[in-house]
């Protein structure tokens, strides 16, 4: 799997939603991306990349896009 | 007012009250006046009261908390709202409404996550959460304390519930859990009186005696339940100490509709006033201040009230200032203890006070 193929699947699984949505997801702006499902996307990104997210980056990861920024820091490039 | 990121980022209990006291004015009283001019329910108050400006942080208008159980306060547009939070509220009572833009909702958990950071470090723990994961798993049934662990849930890792969904301590996975954590330091939350219910009390039964010294416990959500069976925080603590060998334990003061800048207990036993965040002591006879040493009813500020109105409160809790800059913790600020709740009816009167209608 490339990582970009993980990262998919993260949004995928961890918010319940089918992949082609996972693109255009945005914190708050759907109802499977709440608080709930902002800890359990944090948890299977973690699993995936096998990396420990910052508590500060848990808080900006906002969005599909501004996840991928993100992840570049623990050298996960997507 | 000060933007959010040099906000988020100020010394939690650096400053003295000089410096803290000319920074709180400012920042308050410029999202007075931002209040004022975007929440008209705010501002009729504020007209009605023929407020003009503040010279110190004690004459800044103060509205009671229960005014968000009754109306709809915002200061930011509909299409701006990023979440709504409520309040617990037991049966029969309203529960308040608090609206969240995105801004103050990252700005909540920035400063919650610098508090919090100044007693268990900036490391994410393994974390136990003292209470059923059936209050996170059912979004319907979605209340403050799911919201509260949620909220804490980044401060950790490898989350793990305690209690089942029948509330029974689930021993062989807590056992399981400390033995994958040997001789790591450990994040504890949970929501006081169901520690003492159903975590603290199930040890007593039981005899099971986990080893949970390098544990920092953070627990919070009021004493009343506790004070009514006249368990004190002394006895909450030694219970801890001698059935889990928990010895680091905070309490926390804080309320739904200032969250984020919480007020937590130090080694000390006394709850600190972070920079975000301060209590100013009224008399509730006639809201005068009253100095430090002095009981009455708690008026709560927090400079990250940004989309609502909620930045200068008199809540319904009574307490006390212990003192200033000089807690031997180190830690500068105010410190305070809280007594317990003031009864219905004088908390009645300060509101009809306020009707806006």
């Amino acid at each position: 799997m490339t990582n970009l193929e993980k990262y998919v699947n993260a949004f995928s699984q961890a918010l319940e939603i089918p992949a082609e949505e996972a693109p255009h997801m945005v914190y708050g702006k759907s109802e499977r991306w709440d608080s709930v499902g902002h800890m359990t996307l944090i948890a299977a990104l973690e699993d995936a990349f096998d990396i420990m997210v910052d508590m500060d980056d848990i808080i900006d990861l906002s969005s599909f896009e501004k996840g991928k920024e993100i992840l570049r820091k623990y050298d996960v490039d997507i | 007012m000060t933007d959010v990121d040099t906000l988020a980022a100020l010394p939690a209990y650096e400053w003295d009250r000089a410096r803290k006291r000319a920074f709180l004015l400012d920042e308050l009283g410029a999202l007075t006046r931002r209040h004022r001019r975007d929440c008209p329910e705010y501002g009729r108050i504020l007209d009605a009261l023929g407020f003009e400006e503040a010279a110190s942080l004690e004459e800044l208008p103060f509205i009671p908390v229960r005014l968000f159980k009754e109306y709809a306060l915002k200061s930011v547009p509909e299409d701006a709202l990023h979440r709504t939070m409520t309040s617990s509220g037991t049966t029969g009572q309203q529960v308040s409404r608090i609206f969240l833009d995105r801004e103050t909702s990252t700005l909540q958990s920035k400063v919650l996550s610098r508090i919090v950071g100044e007693f268990i470090g900036k490391h994410r723990l393994p974390m136990l959460v003292l209470d059923t994961s059936a209050v996170v798993k059912n979004r319907a049934m979605f209340s403050a304390r799911g919201a509260g662990i949620l909220g804490f849930s980044m401060f950790g890792r490898d989350v793990f519930y305690a209690l089942d969904e029948e509330m029974r301590l689930d021993v062989d996975g807590l056992t399981a859990f400390l033995e994958r954590h040997r001789g790591e330091e450990l994040l504890l939350f949970g929501f006081t009186f169901m520690i003492w219910q159903h975590v603290l009390g199930q040890l007593r039964q039981t005899g099971f005696r986990p080893d949970l010294s390098r544990g920092t416990l953070i627990h919070g959500g009021g004493w009343k339940k506790l004070a009514d069976q006249h368990i004190s925080s002394e006895r909450f603590r030694s219970e801890c100490r001698e059935l889990c060998h928990l010895e680091r334990v905070h309490n926390y003061y804080g309320m739904v509709e200032q969250t984020g800048a919480i007020y937590m207990e130090c080694e000390c036993g006394h709850l600190h006033a972070p920079v975000w965040a301060d209590v100013i002591i009224r008399r509730a006879e006639d809201f005068g201040v009253a100095p430090a040493g002095e009981s009455g009813l708690v008026e709560a500020v927090s400079v990250l009230a940004r989309s609502y109105p909620g930045h200068v409160l008199l809540t319904e809790d009574e307490g006390r200032i212990l003192g200033e800059d000089d807690c031997p913790c180190g830690r500068r600020g105010k410190y305070f203890e809280i007594l317990g709740r003031v009864k219905r009816a004088e908390v009645r009167g300060c509101s009809d006070t306020y009707e806006a209608k």
